[in-house]
């Protein structure tokens, strides 16, 4: 990836908003038409700007949820004290234009380079819309039908809170386990796990070191901190680990 | 505020991987050239040397400005003037194999220090601690956190974010945000 500094400037682009989806009470995918775009690898982000009619500008940084080859799509959670965020949860409409530039970033990412035939087992750990950029990297295993064993750890408050439910949970075959722990409310019956993420549940449902897993941890900084120190605790080399932090501010 | 940031009163954290644990007993910041360690520092030594107290407005590639922050630490001038050197660049190296590169006159004259203070207590490990750069008049990321040295070169290379497409220089007054900006 080296080769990306090379590049030329990124250039703003005029989006179309093809789709929105609602995923969470809070939280929407926006899907865009998009001229000109060079294209993404799963796990980069991309740079939302909204102008004013006075001419104010704000600019945002989101992470790509869609898939190399799939329209850009970004997945937005509303920020109540928010510039940005507000306009494109409650706002924005099909049809209605959008201006991004992107993508943005190149060691977060997974290209699925090698993950045809005995690759390293994919690990992903995701703390609430921290599940964005590593959706992409799923979607992105199904595309190139990649087989390698992919686990994704995910926690989040409640189960309504978690994004994208119906298609992780489709993803319960191809070898592909998704584990959720809902740290705040537990529907009636769960049998899940309902703590937050440390070493302790890391070694139960991560892959062993051993096994050398592509490592993804996304999410806000306070569950980046324990779960990456989680996973060098039990064993995983902390240059394996590659993390993604949000802060309160939300980026 | 430079153009299209934001105040925030946080003190958001962003690093590529987990976050680096050192032993104070032994860490050292070395200035590096070539193959040669023209100079090295334990923490007692480092902690010997007059430090100085700076409050300066920071600014996060990410948009986020944090205003009036106050550090505690040791002049990159002070440590430079014990080697002698006429390189043009430097690259900062860190715990956890973390980069970023500046020319030599951004980190002197007054510009940059050797931080290990933040608000009146020791840097959080989080931050950078034990110690950090704060070069705050280039965006954030040049500000390497758990950094362990200098290395001194006559041509600039990039460094860790600079290699996946973050500007060079990265002045926040001129929006150098990405490569070619």
């Amino acid at each position: 990836m080296a080769g990306t500094a090379l590049r030329g400037r990124l250039t703003w682009l005029t989006g179309t908003v093809r789709d929105v989806t609602q995923e969470t009470p809070t939280v929407r995918t926006i899907v865009l038409d998009l001229t000109g775009w060079p294209g993404h690898e799963a796990g980069q982000h991309l740079d939302v700007r909204l102008t004013a009619e006075d001419g104010y500008t704000a600019e945002r940084s989101y992470s790509i949820a869609s898939a190399p080859g799939e329209p850009v799509a970004i997945t937005v959670q509303r920020l109540d004290d928010g510039e940005v965020s507000p306009y494109l949860t409650d706002e924005l409409r099909p049809g209605d234009e959008l201006e991004v530039r992107g993508p943005i970033g190149g060691y977060f990412v997974w290209t699925g380079a090698g993950a045809e035939v005995g690759g390293r087992p994919l690990m992903l750990v995701a703390g609430g819309s921290g599940i964005v950029p590593l959706r992409a990297m799923l979607r992105h295993r199904e595309r190139i039908g990649s087989k390698v064993p992919t686990r994704l750890l995910y926690s989040a408050r409640s189960l309504p809170e978690v994004i994208y439910r119906a298609e992780l949970d489709s993803y319960g075959r191809d070898g592909v386990q998704v584990i959720y722990t809902l740290t705040r409310s537990q529907p009636p019956g769960w049998a899940g796990y309902s703590g937050r993420i440390d070493a302790r549940l890391l070694a139960e449902v991560s892959w062993p070191a051993g096994d050398d897993p592509a490592t993804f941890v996304c999410g806000p900084t306070p569950f980046v901190e324990a779960a990456a120190n989680g996973l060098v605790a039990i064993g995983y080399p902390a240059t394996q680990v590659k993390t993604e932090r949000f802060g309160a501010t939300g980026r | 505020m430079p153009p299209g940031q934001y105040v925030t009163s946080d003190f958001p954290v962003l690093s590529a991987g987990p976050t680096p644990t050192a032993s104070l007993d032994s860490w050292t910041f070395s200035i590096r050239q070539g193959s040669d360690t023209l100079k090295s520092w334990t923490w007692p030594e480092i902690k010997a040397l007059p430090a100085e107290d700076v409050t300066v407005d920071i600014h996060c590639v990410t948009r986020w400005s944090k205003l009036d922050t106050q550090w505690q630490g040791v002049s990159v001038d002070t440590l430079l003037a014990q080697v002698d050197s006429g390189a043009e660049f430097v690259l900062a190296f860190c715990d956890g194999g973390y980069t970023t590169n500046m020319p030599i006159e951004d980190v002197t004259d007054g510009r940059a220090w050797l931080a290990f203070g933040y608000d009146g207590e020791p840097l959080e490990a989080e931050h950078g601690g034990p110690a950090r750069l704060l070069v705050p008049h280039l965006y954030f990321w040049k500000s390497a956190k758990w950094v362990r040295g200098l290395e001194l070169l006559d041509e600039d290379e990039p460094g860790f974010w600079e290699t996946y497409g973050y500007h060079m220089y990265g002045d926040p007054w001129r929006e150098q945000r990405y490569a070619g900006d």
